[in-house]
């Protein structure tokens, strides 16, 4: 058996895990399951996409950064996806979310989420139509590394992206005043209230983690494999498997469970055939809610 | 003589519109004192401390902190203009540590001054500083209701608000709790406080309420109050002309 799941599975695991931080979060905080984080991915990449065409019109063709397959057009561009995706959460949890969390009952969100899903692919399809695309075409080569394993530039320069994207958000979350107020509210909101804490800001920064980490993971997809309106709800279920696993409101514990469950993917892949890929998550989210539902890192609910 | 810090007059407030749990509730705290509030149960105690703090909706009625008006602000506004309020339970953050848990009270505070301000919760309540790391959620009973009220303490509020700070809380730990709060209102802090244990809540107390059916409908001295055998059969759980059983129907659970 080959070792070169390894680096596929961290790849995959990695736009997984990013995924998963912003579900655990909206799950945590907001208290309810996001089904429309997928397309936050989706609209952001395409996001991305747009702007990197702009960027070309404006300034011709750029050179790419080498070794990497692009150049700084796209990484200014990420950062205006992550902030337009940011934007379209906000606007999303003003027109729709705010109103819906307001309900007794979480379902009610969890279903507006749905419909949001499925109104924001159908409308990227109206847009962009549903043929993939990419961000380029150009073929990497992949490097030997050792141990059979192969990988190229692009997948390392985003293997430390999201190290160092997992690294802050971590930080932000354990060691600011912003991050204790986030733990506040996922642990006893009406307390974090009495707190002095302002619930709606609160809210807000984790509308803007949540969807710009959501953006990176899309722009990955896209650079690594294609660009497509599905591209996001795809990952759905990887998404909330992961964070399942870590544990529900642990960041460490969504990134380790999108990492595991794409090591999984990649090495059911290899081993029992591509066809069986999706069947993954849902098989590790099944035994996870039989065996351990609280995840890796979760806490019992008193 | 005293100035008023909170005057609450002709209160009314409820969860859901149109059923008031308090009804036309009127009390006032002056500067240095503790004022208790008592009552049966579902007199509307709770609701009337959690409709000063802007956790129940108020249909009608004032609540004035310091002379400004701080009728129905956001609940998170409220230690801002000055009344910081411990729930009855829950009221710390189980998984956070204990320094965690003061540090998230210090928003409003300036960043530079946070870090002293920790270390005087800390010399006030030595427990705490042994504790700094713990999960909050891992404390006894009574270093949890510790933590709560340094938590409240921290900004310097005008007027200390608790719900009853016994609940829950084994003999031992209620004397703690109650002596806890005599010290502090001994360094100046003005507290009011709802409490099913009247025994102990009117030792410590300077005047009292009886709240009935969401109105005040005693009020005076706490030491009056405690004596007077009419209040104290109704309202309070004594059995009347059995002044020595008191005691023992207090701990039961006062009423």
């Amino acid at each position: 058996m080959s070792l070169q799941f390894v680096v596929d599975g961290l790849l995959t695991g990695s736009m997984i895990g990013l995924g998963a931080i912003g579900v655990t979060l909206t799950y945590s905080i907001l208290r309810f399951s996001n089904f429309a984080h997928g397309d936050f991915m989706a609209w952001g990449t395409y996001a991305t996409l747009a702007v990197v065409g702009a960027i070309a019109a404006m300034f011709g063709k750029v050179a790419p950064i080498a070794p990497l397959s692009f150049g700084w057009p796209l990484i200014v561009a990420l950062v205006v996806g992550a902030v337009f995706t940011a934007l379209l959460a906000l606007l999303l949890d003003k027109v729709l979310f705010s109103r819906l969390r307001k309900q007794e009952q979480a379902i009610i969100a969890v279903m507006g989420s749905f419909g949001a899903s499925m109104a924001l692919r159908s409308l990227l399809e109206f847009i962009f139509t549903s043929r993939p695309t990419y961000f380029s075409r150009a073929i990497q080569i992949a490097m030997p590394v050792g141990f059979g394993i192969r990988i190229t530039p692009d997948q390392i320069a985003l293997l430390l992206l999201t190290a160092a994207l997992v690294l802050g958000v971590h930080l932000l979350t354990t060691r600011t005043q912003t991050g204790r107020s986030m733990q506040a509210m996922s642990q006893n909101p009406a307390l974090a209230r009495v707190a002095g804490i302002d619930v709606a800001s609160v809210v807000r920064v984790t509308w803007v983690i949540g969807a710009s980490l959501a953006c990176v993971a899309g722009v990955m997809i896209g650079v690594l494999v294609q660009i497509r309106p599905l591209m996001g709800f795809d990952m759905l279920l990887p998404m909330f498997a992961a964070a399942i696993l870590g544990g529900i409101g642990s960041i460490p514990g969504a990134v380790l469970g999108g990492l595991i469950i794409g090591l999984a993917e990649a090495g059911a892949v290899q081993l029992i055939g591509a066809e069986w890929r999706a069947a993954v998550s849902f098989i590790i989210l099944m035994a996870v809610l039989i065996v351990r539902p609280i995840g890796l890192f979760g806490v019992r609910e008193r | 003589m005293s100035e008023t810090v909170l005057d609450v007059s002709d209160l009314e407030a409820g969860y859901e519109p149109g059923v008031s749990i308090v009804r036309g509730a009127s009390i006032t705290v002056d500067k240095g004192e503790i004022v208790v509030v008592l009552g049966p149960n579902g007199a509307g105690k709770s609701s009337l401390i959690k409709a000063i703090a802007g956790l129940v909706p108020i249909s009608r009625g004032k609540v004035l902190l310091d002379g400004k008006d701080i009728t129905a602000a956001p609940a998170h506004t409220m230690v801002r203009l000055g009344l910081a309020f411990v729930p009855q339970t829950e009221n710390v953050f189980p998984r956070m540590s204990v320094e965690d848990n003061l540090k998230v009270a210090c928003g409003i505070l300036e960043r530079r001054q946070a870090p002293a301000r920790i270390e005087e919760m800390y010399a006030a309540f030595p427990d705490l500083l042994r504790q700094r790391r713990t999960p909050a959620g891992n404390l006894s009973g009574g270093q949890r209701q510790m933590l709560a009220v340094a938590r409240a303490l921290i900004v310097h509020p005008k007027v200390l608000v608790l719900d009853e700070p016994s609940a829950g809380l084994s003999p031992k730990f209620v004397s703690m709790v109650f002596e806890m709060l005599s010290d502090i209102r001994k360094s100046g802090v003005t507290i009011l406080l709802v409490e099913q244990n009247a025994k102990a809540a009117l030792a410590i107390g300077d005047r009292a309420y009886v709240l009935v059916e969401g109105k005040e409908r005693h009020q005076g001295a706490a030491s009056t109050l405690w004596d007077d055998p009419v209040i104290a059969e109704l309202y309070l759980g004594q059995r009347p002309l059995r002044k020595d059983s008191a005691r023992h129907t207090e701990t039961g659970g006062a009423a």
